[in-house]
C-alpha cells in the first residue's frame, strides 16, 4: 500500500508510539501568518493616528490632568455613583413591587417601568431641569386640602438635583427588570425551604434570594454602570459641569474641538476599564459556590469524594 | 416507641381537603400523631400524600378542616371567637418548632454546609454564633460528614447533602419533623446512608412524618403506616399488618409492585 493510507490509519509499531502523551501540534503556517498580517495593520494605523497632526496629540496631553477636565471627571463619576446606587436601591424596591401578588405594589412598579423606561432619557433630564415652568412651587398637601409647606421649585431642583433624579430613576426603571430577571432565575425551592424554616419574606429576600440572584444580576448591571457613564455627558445640555461640558467649555474658547474631545475619549475609556476588572472580580465572588474545588476544600475531601 | 395514652397528639389533622384550582387532592384527611412517634405515609404518585404533608407547616393552604401543631392551629388563630388568618410573619413564627427535609434536598448553595446549618439558628432562634456552630458540629458529625463543614452544597454526593439537610432541619430543635420523599431524587446505591441516618433518629425518639416509597424503611423503623390513595386514608395501623397483612385490595395492588 502506499503512504497515503498508511498517514490515516493507526501508526503501526510498539504502544509507546501510540500514547497521546507523545503527540504534538503540527505547526500551523496560516495562523502564524494571520497573526503577522493583523499586527502589521494595527501598528501601522496606529502609526498613523500617532502622527497625524490634526489629532493634536501634544494639545491632548497639555489638557489632560487640566484642572478644568478633572473637576468636570469628578462631576461624572460623582454622578455615576450617586445615580447608581439610586437607581439600584430604587430598582430593588420596584422589582419587589412588580413581582409582588399586591395589585395595588405591581400595578404602580408597571406604571413607573413603562414611563421611564419609555421616554430618552434626554427628554427626562430637561424636564426636570425646567420643573418650575411646570410647577413653579412645590408643596406638602392633604389632598384637596390644606398646604402644609411649600417650597419655591427653582430652590429645590438645581442642575445637580435635576441631573440627579433624572438618572437615577430612569436607571432604577432598568435595574428593576434586570433584578426581577435574576430575582427569577432563583429555584422556587429556595425561597419555599426559607419559608418552611420560618423566615421572614425579607429575610429569605435578603440572605437566600438575592445572594443567588447576584450571579445573573451582576453582569447586565456592568453593563448598565458602564452607560450610565456615558450617560452623564447628557447632563451638559442641562448646565451640568461633567467631562463633556468641561471639554466642551475649552475648545469653544480654543477651536481645538478634536484634541478636547480625545481628552475626553480616553478617560471615559480609562474608566470603563477600571470597571470591567472590577466586575470581574464581582463575579469571581459571587461564583465561589461554582467552583468544585473552592479555597477551603481539603485535598483529602477531593479524594474521599472522586471515590463516590 | 408507643406513645402512651394519656398524651394529647402533637399533630391533629381532621378533615382537611384540599384542592388546585378544580382538582381536589385532599379529600378528607384525618390523622393523629403522638409525641416521638414514627409515622410513614405511603401510597402511589397522585395520592396526596406529599400535599398533605406541605399542609402540615402551611406551604400549602387547606380549603376545609383544620390542622394543629402542638397545640396550636396552623395559618389562623381565634380572636375575639372568630377565626382569623394569621399573617405572613405569624405563620412563620409558626414554622419554627418544625422541621422539613425536601426531595431535592435544597441547601442554600451559596453557603458553606456550616452555614446552611446554623443560618436559621442564628438568624431566626436567636442562638449565639458560637452554641450555633458546637451544635452544627455535633449534628454533623452524627450524620457524618464533620470533615465536610467548610465545603459548598455542590461538592458534596447527593447523599451527602440530603444528610447536611437533615442535619439543618435538626438545628432548629424542631418538636416535629416532615420528610417529603427524602430518597426519591437519590442514586440507588446512595439512598441507604440516608435511610440510615433517619432510622437512628427514629430511635431517639424524635416525632417524624415521612413521606416515601421506601417500604423496607416503613416496615423496620415505623411505629404507624397509613397508606393513601387518590386523597383518601385507605389503610392505617402498625407495619406489620399494613405491610405484612394489607387488607385493602388497594392498598394489597400498590405492595404487590414491591414484592
Amino acid at each position: 500500500m502506499s503512504d497515503r493510507t498508511a498517514s490515516n490509519a493507526p501508526p503501526s509499531g510498539g504502544a509507546e508510539f501510540r500514547d497521546v502523551a507523545t503527540a504534538h501540534t503540527p505547526f500551523q503556517t496560516g495562523r502564524l501568518m494571520l497573526w503577522v498580517v493583523v499586527i502589521l495593520v494595527v501598528a501601522n494605523f496606529a502609526w498613523i493616528v500617532a502622527n497625524n497632526e490634526n489629532f493634536g496629540w501634544p494639545v491632548v496631553a497639555k489638557y489632560f490632568f487640566d484642572p478644568v477636565v478633572i473637576s468636570g471627571l469628578y462631576v461624572s463619576l460623582g454622578l455615576t455613583v450617586i445615580g447608581m446606587i439610586l437607581g439600584v436601591v430604587f430598582g430593588l424596591l420596584i422589582a419587589i413591587a412588580r413581582m409582588s401578588s399586591d395589585r395595588l405594589a405591581s400595578s404602580f412598579a408597571s406604571l413607573f417601568i413603562w414611563f421611564f423606561r419609555g421616554t430618552p432619557l434626554l427628554v427626562q433630564l430637561i424636564f426636570w431641569y425646567n420643573m418650575s415652568t411646570l410647577f413653579p412651587r412645590l408643596s406638602l398637601s392633604i389632598p384637596f386640602g390644606p398646604t402644609l409647606m411649600s417650597w419655591d421649585t427653582n430652590s429645590v431642583i438645581t442642575p445637580m438635583t435635576a441631573a440627579i433624579v433624572g438618572l437615577a430613576l430612569n436607571e432604577a426603571a432598568y435595574m428593576a427588570e434586570i433584578i426581577r430577571g435574576g430575582l427569577l432565575s432563583v429555584d422556587r425551592g429556595q425561597s419555599e425551604t426559607a419559608q418552611a424554616f420560618g423566615m421572614t419574606r425579607a429575610r429569605a429576600l435578603w440572605r437566600i434570594i438575592i445572594p443567588q440572584a447576584m450571579r445573573s444580576i451582576v453582569p447586565p448591571t456592568g453593563n448598565q454602570l458602564i452607560s450610565m457613564i456615558k450617560a452623564t455627558s447628557l447632563v451638559s445640555v442641562i448646565a451640568m459641569a461633567d467631562l463633556l461640558y468641561s471639554v466642551q467649555s475649552i475648545y469653544n474658547r480654543t477651536f481645538e474641538i478634536i484634541p478636547m474631545l480625545l481628552v475626553a475619549v480616553i478617560w471615559y475609556l480609562l474608566i470603563t476599564t477600571v470597571l470591567n476588572i472590577g466586575q470581574s472580580y464581582i463575579e469571581a465572588y459571587y461564583g465561589r459556590s461554582d467552583r468544585r474545588n473552592a479555597g477551603a476544600v481539603k485535598p483529602a475531601a477531593v479524594t474521599e469524594e472522586a471515590s463516590h | 416507641m408507643t406513645a402512651s395514652q394519656s398524651q394529647k397528639p402533637l399533630v391533629e389533622a381532621r378533615n382537611v381537603h384540599k384542592s388546585f384550582d378544580q382538582l381536589e387532592v385532599l379529600k378528607g384527611i384525618d390523622l393523629d400523631v403522638m409525641p416521638g412517634e414514627v409515622v410513614v405515609i405511603l401510597g402511589p404518585s397522585g395520592s396526596g400524600k406529599s400535599t398533605f404533608l406541605r399542609c402540615i407547616n402551611h406551604l400549602e393552604a387547606i380549603q376545609r378542616g383544620y390542622i394543629q401543631v402542638d397545640g396550636e392551629q396552623i395559618g389562623y388563630a381565634l380572636r375575639k371567637g372568630r377565626l382569623e388568618k394569621l399573617s405572613p410573619n405569624g405563620i412563620a413564627r409558626q414554622r419554627r418548632k418544625i422541621g422539613m427535609v425536601f426531595q431535592q434536598f435544597n441547601l442554600y448553595p451559596h453557603m458553606t454546609v456550616l452555614q446552611n446549618i446554623i443560618e436559621a439558628p442564628i438568624g431566626i432562634h436567636g442562638e449565639s454564633r458560637k452554641d450555633a456552630i458546637a451544635n452544627a458540629m455535633r449534628l454533623l458529625e452524627r450524620v457524618g460528614l464533620s470533615e465536610k463543614a467548610e465545603n459548598y452544597p455542590r461538592q458534596l454526593s447527593g447523599g451527602q447533602q440530603q444528610r447536611v439537610a437533615i442535619a439543618r432541619a435538626l438545628a432548629i430543635k424542631p418538636k416535629l419533623m416532615l420528610f417529603d420523599e427524602p430518597t426519591s431524587a437519590l442514586d440507588p446505591e446512595l439512598v441507604g446512608e440516608v435511610l440510615a441516618t433517619m432510622r437512628d433518629l427514629a430511635k431517639q425518639g424524635l416525632t417524624m412524618i415521612v413521606v416515601t416509597h421506601e417500604i423496607g424503611f416503613a416496615r423496620e423503623a415505623a411505629d404507624r403506616v397509613v397508606f393513601m390513595d387518590g386523597g383518601h386514608i385507605i389503610e392505617m395501623g402498625k407495619p406489620e399488618d399494613v405491610i405484612g397483612n394489607p387488607q385493602h385490595p388497594r392498598t394489597q395492588a400498590f405492595l404487590s409492585r414491591f414484592l
